[in-house]
């Protein structure tokens, strides 16, 4: 249903061109969740604006590539066409729910606004309609918060009220940057799960966001890693989880606290910074910061290849190099734990 | 707002001053205009409580009439620049190809001194009330622009504009109902205090000579004419000038007062100090 081939996003700057996407390609079929996860400044949300073509343009120009949606390129459609797709179509869920909605007019009226620019009906009809998608979001006593006003919710009940926009018009696909960031972990909890409800009820796919892991695992079917504006490893949550086969998608995992595992081992950060975008590293952008970069890593720009069927990868190193790799690495820092005990 | 004394009281004025004189030809004793030259430049008196000008006229009945022209031409230009302003400030701050032509035109409008420019436009169409005004909206429109261009360029930012145009929202829609109610507290106080200027501005006009004609009064004219009386009868001079200072004084309070009605935070720190004080007398009892 979308496509994106080969899709770069520039970012003309003063210092030079930031190659905030640099070709990135990936499907999405009808009623898929996929995710996109990444450190911050990964071009997650560059990816997740072009396929809404909300970047400013100019200073983000597409030198290559397509956004193919329902067969239609989205790069090269007049704004007029863009409108009737964005919101109808493609809906959108942004981080921060506090500061994404009007705060001058009531919660109904903005919800009644996303229903009638798309559709024309009755403003009667539309109210019904809100009202409908309030009790869907699982707004308690809906009828009666349509006249309250943004700053009368919390911040879990506001993001509610945002799902429920993006839904008015029954979207194809929704995406979801960064839908919980700014949320407490438990409101994050139930806002996945309403997520997870609203998908199987609607029946649209979901692009979801996050440097979130366990968001990603909890939701997604397929996952998109991503690493200084390109996809560095992608497959289904098994593959990306259980078969991890990039060391960058390995050290992201490393830094995330596991309530499950036996041994103690330690939190690892992935040191120095992420690359410079507008010049990358040569060879492969995350050599100089991976543990097992070798010479040729750094000559050598590893392209996305199959690893199974699913399951493609960015690296020089084959699976069972890479996983002698990382024995070999565990083993000397159990050594060195035992040391500093 | 009003419910604070500072505010009330520069409001009540402007409220009797409007009213005093749209009625005044029907309660003044002496028409402001009726000249008796046997009693020239006279004291202020019981009869007569501002004196009279050196045709015998009554100054006090002349001030009031006078407040006509000076609210006119005030009220007029803050609402024309303030419609004017906000319409290509709105466009400036949210097309950004529009914006440099658009702020280029105004920088340059602005390089002139807004006296300046009012006095140049004035000379080259002839002193009236309907040029002083379009002369006046020339000057102050475009800092009115600029004010209202600095507020959308902030407010379009905000992910709620953003997350408007992802549902679709036309982009007319979007600068009236998302943009344009969230920029309105600026705008207001920025046209009290424009309403406060061109008041000035006007009495300098025509103290200058290009403003009104002479023959209509108004606090300018009426400074001028008794500019070569200040020694010997200086309350002919003295009570239209406190007029123009305590007129736009009081505007300009307004302002202020309308400011901080509009500011969230002084608003929300008097209701939080009631708040403290009602809890303070529950603790206590």
């Amino acid at each position: 249903m979308l496509e994106v081939k080969n899709l770069k996003a520039h970012i003309d700057t003063p210092d030079g061109v930031v190659k905030a996407v640099d070709g990135v390609s990936f499907i999405i079929k009808p009623g898929e969740t996929v995710g996109i996860v990444g450190e911050s400044g990964s071009g997650k949300s560059v990816l997740a604006h072009s396929i809404m073509q909300l970047n400013p343009k100019p200073p983000t120009f597409y030198p290559q590539g397509e956004i193919l949606f329902e067969g239609r390129n989205l790069l090269q459609l007049q704004e007029k066409e863009l409108r009737k797709i964005r919101g109808n179509d493609i809906a959108m869920i942004f981080q921060d729910p506090m500061s994404s909605l009007n705060p001058v007019f009531k919660v109904g009226e903005q919800l009644m606004e996303a229903i009638l620019t798309h559709h024309h009906m009755p403003k009667s009809k539309a109210k019904q309609r809100a009202i409908e998608l309030l009790k869907d979001v699982g707004i308690p006593d809906p009828e009666k918060r349509m006249n309250a006003y943004p700053h009368q919710f919390s911040g879990g009940m506001r993001q509610r009220v945002l799902i429920a926009i993006a839904l008015a018009c029954n979207p194809k696909i929704l995406i979801a940057d960064e839908p919980t960031t700014a949320l407490d972990v438990t409101i994050q909890a139930q806002i996945l799960e309403l997520m997870k409800n609203i998908q199987e009820k609607y029946g649209m796919a979901i692009i979801i966001i996050s440097h979130d892991l366990g968001v990603i695992a909890q939701m997604a079917e397929k996952v998109l890693v991503m690493y200084s504006g390109r996809i560095v490893e992608k497959g289904n949550v098994e593959d990306i989880f259980f078969h991890t086969s990039m060391p960058y998608t390995w050290s992201l995992l490393r830094s995330l606290p596991r309530i499950d595992s036996e041994s103690r081992e330690r939190l690892l950060n992935i040191e120095g910074q992420p690359p410079n975008l507008i010049h990358p590293p040569s060879g492969c952008n995350f050599h100089p910061r991976c543990p097992f970069a070798t010479e040729q890593c750094k000559l050598i720009d590893p392209e996305l290849t199959k690893r199974s069927s699913n399951h493609f990868v960015a690296c020089l190193l084959s699976e069972v190099e890479f996983k002698e790799a990382k024995r070999l690495m565990e083993n000397v820092e159990q050594e060195g734990d035992l040391k500093h005990v | 707002m009003l419910r604070r004394k500072r505010n009330l009281i520069p409001f009540v004025f402007l409220i009797l001053l409007f009213l005093a004189t749209m009625t005044a030809t029907w309660w003044l004793p002496v028409s402001p205009s009726f000249m008796d030259s046997s009693l020239r430049l006279m004291a202020p008196s019981a009869e007569y409580w501002f004196g009279t000008d050196h045709f015998g006229r009554d100054i006090f009945g002349q001030t009031i009439i006078a407040a006509r022209v000076s609210l006119l031409v005030g009220f007029t230009v803050a609402a024309l620049s303030t419609i004017m302003g906000t319409i290509t400030g709105l466009i400036a701050g949210y097309y950004k190809k529009l914006d440099s032509i658009i702020m280029r035109i105004i920088d340059g409008m602005l390089a002139f001194p807004s006296l300046l420019l009012a006095l140049a436009l004035v000379a080259a169409l002839g002193g009236s009330v309907t040029n002083i005004i379009i002369a006046l909206t020339f000057s102050f429109w475009p800092v009115m622009t600029r004010v209202v261009r600095s507020s959308v360029l902030q407010v379009k930012n905000i992910q709620y504009v953003e997350a408007a145009k992802t549902s679709g929202i036309k982009d007319p829609v979007i600068l009236s109902r998302y943009i344009l109610p969230n920029v309105m507290s600026p705008i207001i106080v920025q046209g009290t205090f424009i309403f406060a200027r061109s008041i000035l501005a006007e009495a300098a006009l025509s103290f200058l000579g290009v403003g009104v004609e002479p023959s209509i009064p108004t606090w300018g004219n009426m400074l001028q004419e008794a500019q070569i009386y200040i020694t010997t009868a200086p309350w002919f001079s003295i009570f239209s000038g406190i007029f123009i200072v305590v007129t736009v004084l009081a505007l300009n309070i307004l302002g202020d007062g309308l400011r901080d009605a509009f500011d969230p935070y002084a608003k929300g720190k008097k209701k939080v100090k009631k708040q403290m004080f009602k809890q303070r007398k529950q603790y206590a009892s």
